[in-house]
């Protein structure tokens, strides 16, 4: 494990001007416990992680149950990437990434807005919409899109500080639907790509890397994996193995066999 | 009526965000918390002097596993 630990130590990434050694971003959803959940950011080694934000519970008053994800986030020495999960119109997003800035002091914002319930896929012109009003509010927008290249495009043009294309749905574990859209992405875009939703396993992550991605977002791959830690360390070398093949340079694809031990020298009997 | 969450709450109207804040069992310093009231975010440093309006629809969030 050191040899590559070493090898990705020297090759950060880096967004928004914040420069991180881990390439995977970690979804705190979907843990069964708290316990859980600082194990499995250890385990993943990731730097980032997501944080959602939802209404108090007036009945049961200010739960301390809540309030110490914050605490374990702190001791895991993460940074917070707040998003705007649930939102399904431009203005309910920026109004909850605006609460986040309050609430988690950072002016990062993973910008999702749903345009459909059954698949949860994003809403393209309300995502287009709230984006660009973030940025003009100075956030850091790192938005949940869809795998189209025309989009991902779209919102980097506007500023946004990496694009999230989608693998398949969130939470479907399907992995990366259409490799093809997600290399185009990585052509299309100047800013870092980062792979969300619909990782299943760890091949997935290895995929995405190997396609180009900068980095891979995880949630309930991990969280809902029957060893989450497990996982979280398998997604870490996943996305360590996939990013060192992108960049080792693979060999072409061919029709037949090519033989690697060389006929010369061949005995005859 | 004041709104706190979605439900009615018996909060009269000029309490002050800090009060609700406190209501809610939570210190003015906590951490992961935000409000906001008809729709617009109430920085931290406004929640001592903000009075809530007659049929302020009030908002109170916190962190929560997400993502």
């Amino acid at each position: 494990m050191a040899d590559t630990l070493s090898a990705t130590a020297a090759d950060p990434l880096t967004i928004a001007g914040r420069t991180m050694s881990s390439r995977l971003l970690l979804g705190t959803g979907g843990f069964p416990s708290l316990d859980l959940l600082a194990d499995a950011i250890a385990a993943s080694a990731s730097e980032l992680v997501t944080v959602a934000l939802r209404r108090v519970d007036v009945a049961g008053g200010g739960s301390a149950g809540r309030g110490s994800l914050i605490e374990v986030l702190a001791d895991a020495g993460v940074e917070l990437l707040p998003n705007t999960a649930g939102c399904h119109t431009a203005r309910d997003a920026v109004i909850t990434a605006q609460m986040a800035r309050e609430a988690f002091a950072t002016n990062w914002v993973k910008l999702e807005v749903i345009g459909d319930e059954d698949t949860l896929l994003p809403d393209a012109p309300e995502l287009l919409r709230a984006a660009e009003q973030l940025l003009d509010e100075g956030f850091v927008v790192l938005p949940y899109t869809t795998d189209d290249p025309v989009l991902a495009r779209r919102l980097a043009d506007l500023g946004c500080a990496a694009v999230m294309p989608l693998g398949s749905p969130i939470g479907s574990g399907m992995g990366i639907r259409n490799p093809y859209n997600i290399s185009l992405i990585r052509e299309a875009v100047d800013v870092p790509v980062v792979l969300d939703a619909g990782v299943g396993t760890a091949s997935d992550v290895t995929l995405a890397m190997e396609l180009g991605c900068d980095a891979v977002m995880v949630a309930s791959a991990i969280s809902r994996a029957e060893d989450p830690v497990a996982m979280a360390r398998a997604m870490r070398a996943g996305v360590q193995a996939g990013r060192l093949a992108s960049q080792a340079g693979r060999i072409p694809r061919r029709h037949y066999a090519t033989a690697s031990t060389p006929e010369q020298g061949l005995a005859e009997f | 009526m004041i709104v706190l969450n979605g439900e009615p709450a018996d909060v009269p109207a000029g309490e002050t965000v800090a009060a609700v804040i406190a209501r809610l069992g939570l210190s003015a310093e906590a951490r992961g918390v935000a409000v906001a009231v008809d729709g617009e975010v109430v920085p931290r440093g406004g929640w001592d002097s903000y009075a809530l309006p007659e049929d302020a629809r009030v908002e109170v969030l916190t962190a929560m596993q997400g993502g």
